[in-house]
């Protein structure tokens, strides 16, 4: 099967990293809420209740499970389903996950993947609708993974599972179902760590973060018709950030745009601009942009929602202001 | 409880969203006609019915549901929050557990400031599987706090039944653990929920401290009307005999009738009818909110961000 492609959806992708990865390595087990509603029924089938954990609804324990298997010999997998829970088990990935190995003087490895959707533009309201990967990105210890095509998700969901260290992974609801062909090859992993170059050009930069990508390279083909190339960078990993990719292409382009659905105070749209701003300052002849979701919840209403979160128009209007 | 139902089948009609209660309303009625309109009361993501339970007014809940401007959190909170202030509602928590500790500060509040409110608890069984559970009782039981935690056991928490997510499947019998006394009753009989609430709320008022209820009780639709369930989790067998022969409103208008109220039962029939077809109306004819209005919610006291205010 080496080489070969199949169609998957993003989510199908993810669960197909994980039949690999628990095909390969009998350490591998998963554990979360229901599931088998979320697209692993055929893994439980597969692999059995000992290794699927069906959890009860108790986030920050079942997380901490998985940080005491993770501590002696296995290689865990949480889901836990909705960003927005992970404030619930954040003590436990947060002090416990994060920093055990740094505490005992490198004796303890924390192989944790933690899986997680940020689920908005889907009238959830707020207590649904966060996308809180900046408050992990400002946790030392933690790598943080938000990959935006159905092939990376499954190469960086497979590197994730295949690390030492503690991985949150985050997943788009808005891409679970976009399908494109994926590798069957069960050993390509996507490296942690490496952006993406999704579309050279040469005028200005846009960088992507998680699932922000489609509207990117949408505003990036209106540009095109405009004369105007922009690079399209894919951030994929939050951390470790790839600085070089994105340094490369500022100090060619001179004009850089960030989309990001985080919130913007502290987002990784304004990590990536303070890194530009000290390392690559004398290459921009702009002022960066950041388009980001602004300092209010997220309203249940569809529309209000919608606005708050990137757009092609959105990105275009920001790309107006330096263009 | 018929308005409950109404109130539901009308979003099954005109606007599919969310987590119904359809089944669980003697539950939610038997519980709220225990209340005072300025007692508390903490729900859940599926509390549609709790307001309504507690005497809410149904245009701005429909219009809430709707996303309107003039729904009773201004479209912004939705289907899982719909809290009116004016009724003891103090917020509907779609983070399971997360209204525990809320309904015992509110106890503590009451205890604090000497008033003889209580406060009430609403949660699902799958929700005793968090800490926040195990954690507020303890507390309200030290403090001999006046709340009722009032658990509506439907049996599952999305797919995952009591049986396999609990060390043993009746949640009240964990009251003996915090020194408190705990409560089964039949969900689905309004009067025997009220009649046990009422206890727990004297007990509660009388500065002798929380209770805990379960009430047995079943959800006759899916876990959320948008979410696909591919498994088969619970019989079709088990969600029919729940329909035909434990329906609390059927066996509710049964008695009733047995107590010759056929008249009153029919009149409040049509009146239900009539309520929820104008809270149709009125929803579907309401304004969407304005971005303005999410600013306005944020802070009591505005703070001027005018580099984000402009920019949507
Ligand atoms: C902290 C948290 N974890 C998980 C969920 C997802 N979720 C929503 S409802 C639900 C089941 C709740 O079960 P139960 O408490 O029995 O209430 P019911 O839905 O049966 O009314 C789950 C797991 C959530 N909303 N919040
Ligand atoms: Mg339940």
């Amino acid at each position: 099967m080496r080489n070969s492609v199949q169609k998957l959806s993003y989510l199908q992708a993810i669960i197909e990293a994980e039949r690999e990865e628990m095909q390969r390595d009998e350490n591998v087990i998963l554990m979360g809420e229901d599931i088998a509603v979320y697209g692993a029924q055929s893994l439980v089938e597969e692999f059995g209740e000992k290794r699927m954990r069906n959890t009860p609804i108790s986030e920050n324990s079942f997380v901490g499970v998985g940080v005491g298997a993770a501590l002696t010999g296995l290689r865990p997998i949480v889901d836990l389903t909705i960003a927005s829970f992970c404030y619930l088990a954040s003590d436990q990935i947060i002090n416990q996950a994060a920093k055990l190995r740094f505490m005992t003087g490198a004796q303890l490895k924390v192989p944790l993947v933690v899986r997680t959707s940020t689920f908005y533009n889907n009238r959830t309201a707020a207590q649904h609708a966060d996308r809180p990967y900046p408050l992990f990105m400002n946790t030392p210890g933690l790598k943080v993974l938000a990959p935006a095509t159905a092939s990376d998700a499954k190469g960086l969901l497979k590197a994730a599972i295949r690390d030492d260290d503690p991985v949150i992974f985050f997943e788009d609801i808005n891409l679970w179902g976009k399908k494109e062909d994926v590798s069957t090859d069960v050993d390509l992993l996507v490296p942690i760590g490496k952006a993406a170059v999704k579309r050279s050009g040469s005028d200005l930069t846009i960088v992507s973060v998680a699932g922000c990508l489609p509207h990117a390279l949408a505003a990036a083909e209106v540009l095109a018709g405009e004369g105007i190339n922009a690079e399209v960078i894919d951030l994929r990993t939050i951390v470790p950030m790839d600085k070089e990719t994105i340094l490369t292409s500022v100090a060619k382009t001179g004009r850089l745009v960030i989309v990001d659905n985080s919130h913007k105070v502290g987002s990784v749209a304004s990590e990536i601009a303070a890194v530009v701003s000290e390392e690559a300052f004398e290459s921009l002849r702009k002022p960066i942009q950041r388009v980001a979701t602004p300092q209010v919840h997220i309203p249940y209403n569809g529309a209000l929602e919608k606005r708050l979160f990137a757009s092609k128009d959105r990105i275009l209007e920001a790309v107006r202001v330096i263009i | 409880m018929l308005l409950i139902r109404r109130f539901e089948e009308a979003l099954i009609a005109h606007n599919p969203v969310g987590h119904l209660s359809i089944g669980q309303e003697g539950a939610i009625v038997g519980a709220c006609m225990a209340l005072r309109d300025d007692d508390y009361v903490t729900g859940t993501h599926r509390s549609h019915g709790h307001p309504i339970g507690k005497g809410a007014d149904i245009n701005p809940l429909m219009a809430e549901v709707f996303g309107k401007k003039t729904g009773i959190c201004k479209g912004l909170g939705g289907s899982m929050h719909l809290t009116d202030t004016s009724r003891g509602l103090i917020g509907e928590s779609a983070i399971v557990g997360g209204g525990f500790p809320i309904a015992t500060g509110a106890g503590l509040s009451i205890q604090v400031r000497e008033t003889d409110q209580v406060s009430l608890c609403f949660f699902g069984d799958g929700a005793a599987n968090q800490g926040t559970f195990s954690e507020s009782i303890n507390m309200a039981a030290i403090w001999k706090l006046p709340v009722i935690y009032f658990c509506e056991n439907n049996g599952y928490a999305v797919t995952t039944s009591v049986e396999k997510s609990h060390g043993q499947p009746d949640i009240a019998r964990r009251a003996d653990g915090y020194g408190i006394p705990g409560i089964i009753v039949d969900g689905q009989d309004a009067e025997a929920v009220h009649a046990v609430t009422q206890e727990a709320v004297d007990r509660a008022r009388a500065g002798e401290g929380p209770t805990l209820i379960e009430a047995k009780t079943y959800r006759f639709d899916e876990h959320s009307n948008r979410l696909a369930i591919p498994i088969e989790y619970r019989s079709k067998e088990e969600i029919e005999y729940h329909r035909n022969e434990r329906d609390p409103i059927s066996l509710y208008r049964a008695t009733l009738l047995s107590r010759d109220l056929l008249a009153d039962v029919e009149r409040i029939e049509q009146e239900v009818a009539k309520t929820i077809d104008a809270a149709v109306e009125f929803a579907r004819e309401s304004p969407e909110p304005d971005m303005e209005d999410v600013w306005d919610c944020m802070f009591s006291n505005p703070i001027n961000f005018p580099a984000y205010e402009g920019e949507l």
